[in-house]
């Protein structure tokens, strides 16, 4: 299958139908989530680096794969993230806080799925993907104008859960999306060591509608969402759209890519960086207005000092939470437990 | 003003120190927010710190070559404290020590982490807890407080902290110097490491962690090593005639389709020499005080692969017709290249051929493959100068080897199943014709 692009890698614009309502407008909104998407994903590894998050994975590289694909769909379209979807998950807007209350060790969860119509990150590999079938299979019951997307990596795609639920979406015609962001490296396993055929290919095995798609070009990949998306919502059934993008961070800060890959690859891969791509396209046709990039540049660094700011701010939890929500009725070893952790808690001098 | 202390933080998850590799920045320079100033190195990984301050370096805590403990501080910086004091308030989490020592045992690795390297059992917690009871006016703490370094610093210099006299809560650099009756030393070699070491490392040199058929090479080569006492015998021989019986197998149209190498031969000559002579073909079973002999021969055949060195093996080998046997040997070559050979394709072999000849090598003293008593190493086949028939003429002449297992193998079956190989190669039509 031909990889899907709109945009070149030097910024050139293809002559395609799929690009008739690309215009100044919709390139500079795209370009401005991904500059504040990367902007806050820089932050919060500082903050990791600097004690501040006891964890944090990058969604570096990967932001006009997602920036892309949610935008395509409607805001009421349910959404099953995996754990680096940071800049899909701010599109919805969910705000610094909520995206780091996790990290920080605070809060079980960030955000209220449904108030964002997207879930909760699932740390567990394509264990969303099962998730969103089965929530699908509830909007088709109650016979909802809704899309299900969830987002997963090539890692995902060689789990028991993913192929389950491809094949399960297919037989009850679930309306789902499968969207992955086929980033090269699940942890340090390149994609050669954990498929023989790509996905876009197994995916059509289950009768998946699938699209191959450039996922650094946000462009192509908005048109090919916004085009299965609306394939699903006419009840043809379930699509996969495979997004060839790249991690340029390592796994999470508490990997070294450097132990595994090449620097070369980084370097070819710099050159077909989402953003940096859509900005040739702005520059070349005009689009980047006057002022527009110096006040989005302001308005990152705002936001980058917020995200210092909140994450600081966040209050340490009760130790006592942990224990409020795991029974109904606290059991007397329960109670034993919370008594002899707050015993614990309070023999700390600082 | 305010000074603001940056900590050194666990990076990865459960890390509890880390090694000083380079400062970035020195006392008096300006740094910014998220301005990389120090490079550390954990368990894990070379990371980079940014700062989380504005403002100008007031003092470094740790010299370059030193380990520092999660928690304790890495830098000051005297900061202009207007947009700090908003974001972050001085001393909310620069603990007053480094890693402090109550006497409780360390904590246990966590295990699970989200990245495959694993957490190391050692204490993590940065806060301090209240004694359990408390300490007596004149005691100390049964093991003398100190921080780690000094620890490290204490063993080099062979000084016992116990005997150390100190003021204050904890034993510094200085009281183990002056035990060990070293003068105090400037600051600057502090950061020189504190004892040579016998392998130095220079710049730009590579390092690789020992991972999968690497290790698993190295396991299997050292415990045949050192369990298995090596004999290995030589002979070199004429081969001219295998060379010509190659050819013409070649040629032939059973092996239409079936590529032929020198190894078939080399192959099917030690299969013969295992029929003439059985007992080759052997385990040691340590374990029952036993020697297994098994049924079938499964031929090993040591392959250079991407991967690494594996010796997937053949079984049943001396049931097969020598077409099917070149058959087998050209699938066990592919697959094996294309690094699809199945752990039980290389489990159960009872010998092994090695050819090093491909390299252009003549010989070899190979280790047994673990658990088989005999390898058959084959050597470059090369013109050369040779007596034939009473004359000296040009002729293709190899080397063989055979390492065997002296445990249950003496010198007189080792050398008559070389003998056999050899016997075989020089001759294989006549010999062959007689097996």
């Amino acid at each position: 299958m031909e990889t899907f692009q709109l945009v070149s890698p030097e910024g050139v614009l293809a002559d395609d139908p799929a690009a008739a309502d690309v215009d100044g407008d919709l390139c500079r909104g795209l370009y401005r989530d991904m500059v504040l998407a990367r902007r806050l994903d820089a932050e919060a590894y500082s903050l990791q680096r600097q004690g501040e998050l006891g964890l944090w994975l990058q969604s570096w590289g990967q932001e006009a794969a997602q920036v892309g694909s949610i935008r395509a769909i409607r805001d009421t379209d349910w959404v099953f993230p995996s754990y680096r979807d940071h800049a899909a998950a701010m599109c919805r807007g969910i705000g610094p806080e909520e995206l780091l209350a996790q990290w920080r060790g605070v809060r079980q969860s960030g955000w209220d799925p449904a108030r964002h119509r997207f879930h909760l990150y699932t740390l567990v590999l394509a264990a969303q993907l099962p998730h969103a079938v089965g929530y699908a299979m509830g909007v088709q019951r109650d016979g909802a104008d809704e899309v299900v997307m969830t987002y997963f990596g090539d890692g995902s795609s060689s789990e028991g859960e993913a192929n389950e639920a491809f094949n399960w979406a297919v037989t009850m015609a679930a309306p789902v999306l499968f969207f992955c962001q086929n980033n090269g490296w699940a942890i340090s396993t390149p994609t050669s060591a954990q498929y023989g055929a790509p996905l876009h290919r197994r995916a059509a095995g289950f009768g998946l509608a699938t699209q191959l798609v450039d996922g650094n070009d946000v462009l192509a990949v908005r048109a090919a969402t916004a085009r299965a998306a609306a394939a699903v919502r006419a009840g043809e059934g379930p699509a996969l759209i495979e997004a060839v993008t790249y991690r340029m961070a390592g796994h999470s800060t508490s990997d070294d890519p450097t132990r595994y890959r090449s620097g070369a690859e980084l370097d070819h891969w710099a050159t077909l960086d989402p953003l940096e791509r859509l900005r040739r396209l702005l520059d070349d046709r005009g689009w980047a207005t006057p002022g527009f990039v110096e006040e989005l540049e302001t308005e990152a660094t705002e936001l980058a000092a917020e995200v210092r700011r909140v994450c600081r701010a966040m209050p340490d939890p009760d130790a006592d939470a942990m224990f409020a929500h795991t029974l109904a009725v606290e059991t007397r070893s329960q109670a034993a437990e919370r008594a002899g952790y707050a015993a614990y808690t309070a023999s700390f001098v600082d | 003003m305010a000074t603001e202390t940056f900590v050194l933080p666990d990076v990865g998850e459960g890390l509890t120190e880390a090694d000083v590799l380079s400062w970035h920045v020195a006392v008096g320079d300006e740094v910014g927010v998220n301005q990389v100033v120090v490079e550390v190195e954990t368990a894990k990984a070379a990371v980079e710190l940014p700062c989380p301050f504005d403002g100008t370096v007031a003092e470094l805590f740790a010299a370059e070559g030193e380990t520092v403990p999660v928690g304790a501080p890495l830098i000051a910086v005297t900061t202009a404290a207007v947009e700090q004091a908003a974001e972050h308030s001085p001393d909310d989490e620069a603990p007053d020590d480094e890693a402090p020592d109550d006497g409780a045992p360390d904590d246990e690795g966590s295990g699970s982490v989200l990245v495959g390297y694993g957490t190391s059992a050692a204490r993590t917690r940065r806060r301090r807890r209240r004694p359990a009871s408390p300490e007596p006016a004149t005691g100390r703490p049964s093991r003398p407080p100190a921080t780690p370094p000094v620890r490290k610093m204490a063993k080099e210099l062979g000084v016992d902290l116990a005997e150390v006299t100190y003021d204050g809560d904890r034993i510094r650099r200085e009281d183990v110097r002056r035990h060990a009756g070293t003068p105090s030393a400037p600051a600057a070699s502090a950061a020189a490491p504190s004892a040579p070491s016998a392998v130095v490392e220079e710049p730009g040199d590579r390092r690789v962690p020992i991972t999968g058929v690497r290790r698993a090479t190295a396991a299997a080569v050292t415990s045949s090593a050192f369990t298995a006492p090596h004999v290995t015998e030589f002979v070199t021989v004429d081969v001219t005639a295998m060379t010509e019986t190659v050819e013409a197998l070649r040629a032939h149209r059973a092996f239409e389709g079936v590529r032929v190498t020198p190894l078939l031969l080399v192959a099917r000559a030690l299969l013969s020499a295992v029929r003439h002579f059985p007992d080759i073909n052997a385990r040691w079973d340590s374990e029952a005080q036993e020697i297994v002999h098994p049924r079938a021969v499964n031929l090993g055949i040591a392959a250079a692969t991407p991967r690494g060195l594996i010796v997937p093996n053949i079984k049943d080998a001396a049931a097969l017709t020598l077409v099917d046997l070149a058959r087998a040997l050209a699938e066990l070559t592919t697959t094996a290249r294309a690094g699809r050979t199945t752990p039980e394709q290389m489990s159960g072999g009872t010998i092994t051929i090695t050819n090093v000849g491909v390299f252009g090598v003549d010989a070899a003293t190979p280790i047994l493959n673990p658990g088989e008593a005999a390898i058959l190493c084959f050597g470059a086949v090369r013109r050369r100068p040779w007596e034939y028939r009473g004359e000296v003429a040009l002729r293709e002449v190899t080397e063989l080897s055979l390492s065997f297992d002296h445990r249950l193998v003496d010198g007189e079956l080792g050398s008559r199943v070389l003998a056999r190989v050899a016997a075989v190669l020089a001759d294989p039509a006549g010999e062959l014709l007689l097996d």
